[in-house]
């Protein structure tokens, strides 16, 4: 293709637009997140928080359980990942390194899973909940968010242990290791960005989740941040920089994890998609 | 790489199949024979068991619960009362259930179809740009892509509050002196705007960052050739690279349709399917039958029926990718 200087101009100038338009609302988060009030219920909007204040952090951390459900979130989101990179990279292993009857099937039934409408499931699942009496606790939230994000761990890792040389593993072999120590000692050490990136993905969504955490968890000292999140304006009316706050505390953890990702992981998960 | 996910996972370029097939790297084989017996069945007992019983068993139950009348008083009581088809004669004579149908698929078709020309411009966009530029965009793009739902929903509520939002403003600036006060959540048509403005502006990154990944793929002697044709920069697009991205583009909108139909946590936290339950769509309504006004049994019919359309999508997207992918498995 040919590229004239005056070519470039239009291209150029759709781009800073485009990136205006896609970086606004989060930058209008953050901004509102730190303006005093007085700039936030102005007749014309005030830009930038010049006279940035943290009293909408605070009022954010100081409502009712909030540190409860900052732990609530991360115990459930930590445990489920942990749980599904445990089940999941066994389970990588026989399906990327081993041939047995019915391997096809299982693949395929992982592809479905993670397919799963979780979304549409919740009244069936309420009840399971219930008449097990286990509501209100993070038990079942964990169990669950472990089995929602399996199939994309396993299926990943499945590409990253593939992406392994055979080699290595037999030469361990050779040199007197079981199929397993070869395992412990040589591919997972190698999977360690594979292991990195997925449970990246794991954390993101078991953080996100919500229709699940709406059910499950009415009670607020068995509440995730979502939820929380979500009834944020309820509790606190129109208060824009409280809710924006809120919500700045809620997505910042995400937005740094994604950009690690971009940045660390992007080569290996290519690597582990390219044999997906 | 055709990877299914429930949720748009951050940029890996897409593996995309060249029409012919392509070289790709093949992952090692195992050499058939060794280690026969029950190892892998092992190995995998975990995965299998896990999801079966926390996956399978409440696809199971839901199926139960729709055949069941329970509502407020048999729920209290723990009864059992089976009631055969009512649920789903009563779903499908009733008018709800077609009219909320009938939205979710209008809903998905016009989050679909601009998320994927907007998202193909975009990536093309992309694929133009200088290195700086592209840079530029490209963090703009995975900004709002990373943003998580829940919190991106509660921003929009704010950019088109009523008052002090920051849409209002500017359209009364530019000349639309009415929408001053205007709320956003007052009708149907407005409500559905601002969903649909919220999921597209989150989706479109996932298809411009993918696609554009795609077209670094695209050999670069395919369009030397076509120039030497005396192809133009058109016919180069039309002839080199839409049919080179073509599987891409395919498998990516089937994705999104499935993603878009199940947009639950948009829909329920911007307005809790209201005014007057006029954006409920499927798994809202499914939800809120259900869960919201307690006729449990009902909700659940509506739900089976919801996960009924979203598994024939399903397979028909698993279909294609498995196509693409048969030489891999």
């Amino acid at each position: 293709m040919k590229r004239s200087p005056l070519g470039r101009i239009w291209p150029n100038l759709t781009a800073v637009v485009l990136f205006l338009v896609f970086v606004f609302p989060v930058y209008w988060m953050f901004a509102t997140a730190f303006k005093p009030t007085g700039d936030i219920i102005s007749e014309d909007p005030v830009w930038f928080p010049a006279d940035a204040t943290l009293e909408h952090f605070k009022t954010a951390m100081d409502a009712d359980h909030f540190w409860t459900m900052v732990g609530n979130s991360i115990t459930v989101t930590v445990c489920a990942v942990v749980f599904s990179l445990i089940i999941g990279v066994t389970g990588a292993f026989a399906l990327a390194r081993m041939r047995f009857k019915g391997r096809r099937g299982f693949i395929i039934g992982f592809m479905l899973a993670q397919m799963a409408p979780w979304e549409v499931m919740v009244i069936a699942i309420y009840m399971i909940v219930r008449d097990a009496d286990m509501l209100n606790s993070l038990i079942p939230l964990t169990l669950f968010y472990m089995v929602m994000i399996l199939p994309f761990t396993l299926l990943t890792l499945r590409g990253f242990v593939a992406a392994v040389p055979k080699e290595l593993e037999e030469s361990a072999m050779v040199d007197g290791c079981t199929r397993m120590q070869a395992f412990r000692r040589v591919i997972l050490p190698l999977l360690a960005p594979g292991l990195m990136s997925t449970s990246l993905f794991g954390f993101i969504t078991a953080w996100n989740e919500f229709p699940l955490a709406l059910v499950i968890n009415k009670e607020a000292d068995a509440k995730t941040l979502p939820i929380w999140l979500s009834s944020f304006q309820t509790a606190f009316g129109d208060d824009w920089g409280a809710t924006m706050a809120a919500a700045s505390l809620f997505a910042l953890p995400i937005l740094i994890l994604f950009v690690f990702l971009q940045r660390r992981a992007v080569s290996g998960l290519t690597d582990g998609a390219v044999k997906g | 790489m055709t990877v299914q996910k429930t949720e748009r996972p951050p940029s890996g370029p897409t593996e995309v199949q060249t029409p012919d097939g392509g070289p790709r790297p093949r992952g090692p084989r195992a050499t058939p024979g060794r280690l026969t017996g029950l190892t892998p069945y092992l190995l995998l007992a975990p995965a299998i068991i896990a999801t079966l019983l926390l996956l399978g068993w409440p696809l199971v139950n839901n199926g139960i619960l729709s055949f069941q009348n329970l509502n407020m008083r048999q729920f209290i009581l723990h009864l059992t009362e089976w009631n055969g088809f009512d649920n789903y004669k009563d779903v499908l004579t009733g008018e709800d259930f077609w009219r909320v149908t009938g939205r979710s698929i209008a809903f998905t078709a016009a989050n679909v179809v601009l998320i994927m020309i907007l998202g193909t411009l975009v990536g093309l966009l992309l694929a133009r740009l200088g290195r700086k530029m592209r840079t530029l965009l490209m963090v703009g793009l995975v900004l709002a892509w990373a943003m998580p739902v829940v919190a991106s929903t509660t921003v929009y509520q704010w950019l088109f509050a009523q008052r002090f939002g920051v849409v209002n403003w500017v359209l009364a600036k530019i000349g639309f002196e009415s929408m001053a006060d205007h709320d956003w959540l007052s009708t149907q048509y407005s409500t559905f705007l601002v969903v649909l403005l919220l999921i597209v502006w989150q989706s479109i990154p996932f298809v411009a960052i993918n696609l554009y990944a795609a077209t670094t793929t695209i050999p670069k002697e395919l369009y030397e050739a076509a120039s030497l044709d005396g192809a133009g920069a058109w016919k180069q697009f039309t002839s080199v690279t839409l049919p080179y991205l073509r599987p891409f583009i395919y498998a990516t909108t089937f994705l999104e349709i499935i993603w878009v139909f199940k947009a639950f946590v948009q829909v329920f936290t911007l307005n809790e399917g209201g005014p007057e339950r006029l954006t409920e769509i499927l798994p809202v309504y499914a939800y809120i039958e259900g869960m919201g006004n307690q006729h449990f049994g009902m909700g659940a019919a509506i739900a089976m029926l919801t996960i009924v359309i979203l598994l024939a999508i399903t397979s028909y997207y698993l279909r294609i990718v498995l196509k693409q992918e048969e030489d891999e498995l």
